[in-house]
């Protein structure tokens, strides 16, 4: 399975843009990782059910009323930047 | 007597009976910060000023009232920095508060100063921080343990009566082993999870560090309860965990996981722990055998689903509502990449791409849905076990701090030191680690840490446990010279 993996694409999935040092290190030390999760492919989990979660919890609902929660001065106050109670963002539309 | 050498319960008693104020309790443990902390390291910032004017109404009727407690900087606290000790997120004020926090306050607790950690709890050391170092305050040049290394090394230090940490994988309890004081993992579940920047949201838990067994049950007393900002919170009465601490355990059994006394771990380690494991011998417990047999898969298992979900939480780090922001983009993508790239630290990336790479298209089945079914494997190992005995003892960790810098070059093996207690988290199950000893190291004594496990929702078994042993034996009176 490790074969496969590729730093640099996997990267760039998660919006990451690595140095060549990065990309370098990281190979080796992924694929070392990688090699050792193979272990998993000797136990059988055949008819075994996935756990998700440690609890036996599924949907879980709450009432839908509105309630106060954050004036917008406070969900901006850590935007780095910002004008008339918007985010400003590049331009994304050409 | 110096105040800030106190246990929790012994200020509390102090300050019931007015023979100190909290006043002087946060004084006492100003005085020790500026005087050890340079050393040390543990804590990231503090806040006298709103703490003292805290102290001044503080109400010492309260169940915890008047005592401050020192916060991992991985939880809000409104009006704070919270960093998780990353850059991207240097610039950052909390607009709210963590149910934990809220829940302090309730009781009349002083939250204040921010300690250090592993960059988003990432790391087995503390050296992960991308903000500066913490030593072990029994050897400074030696690791306090990690992620909640701050947490640990002052509450060690006497520079706290007590701190909260988080635990993903192990992240109280080694660093507890680590410098010898008491750390606790509740049921997941058990302890609200708003309000902490999330790592691996199906492993994390909120638990104290304290300097006793008693402490840590009365701190999650206080953290523990539902709460409707967290759906995997549970719906459970509120309970007094400190209620069977005190009683004997004649005829409790403890089981011995034979998979946690394997080569390769420490001597010393081993030694001390068996000496533990011979006390509750003598203290009346029945000692059985018991085996775990998935254990040896909990480190593989672990690595692919802390890391899978914490490449899905930390994609909210883009630079746009929040954090840092990359300067002079070409368009949104880049914005994203750059800020991402030049924020996030070596150790956090590591973990990006092997999660991304493991729930990635053609690879998903074969890594994340086989770690999850093995997952269940580890969690019917405990179920079975618990059938028979009433809770588990093994090591913390299979080693005591390591030198600065040993491990960093290498994270397959910084992964192996969370081996004996990853599986906690995986099961869901409540774990305490409480010192059992010491290893002579280069002439000096470091600190040995024994896990204690117990059936989920049982904590208060666990503490009686932990507590009969901790008063039979001398460590937790033990201090290192700073």
């Amino acid at each position: 399975m490790s074969d496969k993996l590729d730093v640099r694409y996997t990267a760039q999935l998660a919006r990451l843009e690595l140095s060549e040092a990065e990309a370098t290190r990281f190979q080796t030390q992924l694929s070392q990782v990688l090699v050792y999760v193979e272990k998993l492919r000797e136990v059988n989990v055949e008819d075994v059910e996935p756990t998700a979660h440690s609890s036996a919890l599924h949907n879980v609902f709450r009432e839908d009323a509105p309630r106060d929660w954050f004036t917008s001065e406070e969900a901006l106050q850590n935007a780095p930047r910002q004008a008339n109670h918007l985010i400003i963002v590049p331009k994304v539309i050409e | 007597m110096d105040l800030h050498t106190l246990t929790l319960t012994a200020l509390q008693a102090r300050l019931r009976s007015g023979d100190c104020s909290a006043v002087d309790a946060l004084e006492a443990l100003e005085q020790r910060i500026a005087h050890v902390d340079p050393k040390v390291g543990g804590y990231l910032s503090r806040n006298f000023q709103t703490a003292r004017a805290e102290a001044e109404r503080a109400d010492v009727s309260l169940p915890l009232g008047g005592i401050p407690i020192a916060i991992k900087d991985v939880i809000n606290v409104q009006g704070e920095p919270c960093t998780a000790a990353s850059k991207i997120l240097s610039n950052y004020t909390a607009p709210y508060n963590a149910t934990v926090i809220n829940k302090l306050r309730a009781a009349g607790a002083i939250p204040f100063g921010r300690l250090n950690l592993d960059e988003f709890a990432m790391g087995s050391s503390t050296e992960n921080s991308a903000i500066q170092r913490t030593a072990n305050p029994w050897d400074l040049t030696r690791i306090p343990g990690g992620s909640s290394g701050g947490s640990a090394a002052v509450v060690a230090a006497d520079e706290a009566f007590a701190s909260l940490g988080s635990d993903t994988g192990g992240s109280i309890r080694q660093p507890a082993s680590l410098c010898g004081c008491v750390g606790m993992k509740p049921t997941y579940g058990r302890v609200s999870r708003f309000g902490l920047i999330a790592f691996a949201s199906s492993l994390d838990q909120i638990g104290p560090f304290t300097k006793t067994v008693e402490d840590s049950a009365r701190m999650l007393s206080v953290l523990a309860g539902r709460d409707p900002q967290d759906s995997t919170s549970l719906e459970l009465p509120a309970e007094d965990f400190t209620r069977l601490v005190g009683r004997d355990i004649k005829g409790l059994k403890i089981g011995m996981p034979k998979e946690y006394f394997i080569e390769g771990i420490d001597p010393q380690v081993d030694a001390a722990v068996r000496a533990a494991v011979r006390q509750y011998e003598s203290l009346g417990a029945e000692i059985v055998e018991v085996s775990l047999p998935h254990t040896e898969y909990a480190v593989a298992v672990y690595y692919i689903i802390a890391t899978a979900e914490a490449s899905a939480n930390l994609a909210r780090y883009d630079g746009v509502r929040y954090g840092r922001r990359a300067e002079e983009v070409r368009n949104l993508q880049d914005l994203y990449i750059r800020s991402r790239s030049e924020g996030f630290g070596e150790e956090v990336k590591r973990r990006i791409i092997l999660g991304t790479y493991v729930l990635s298209s053609g690879y998903y089945d074969a890594y994340y849905l086989r770690a999850q079914k093995v997952r269940t494997l580890i969690r019917q190992d405990f179920s079975r076990a618990f059938e028979k005995v009433d809770a588990l003892i093994c090591p913390t960790s299979p080693e005591t701090a390591f030198k600065i810098g040993d491990r960093s070059d290498d994270p397959m093996k910084m992964y192996l030191a969370d081996i004996f207690t990853i599986a906690t988290n995986l099961a869901g199950i409540p774990g305490l680690s409480l010192p059992c000893g010491f290893a002579q190291v280069d002439g000096r004594p470091l600190p040995i840490g024994v896990q204690l496990l117990g059936k989920p929702l049982e904590e208060a078994n666990l503490f009686q446990i932990a507590h009969a042993y901790e008063q039979s034996t001398p460590w937790h009176k033990a201090r290192p010279t700073l």
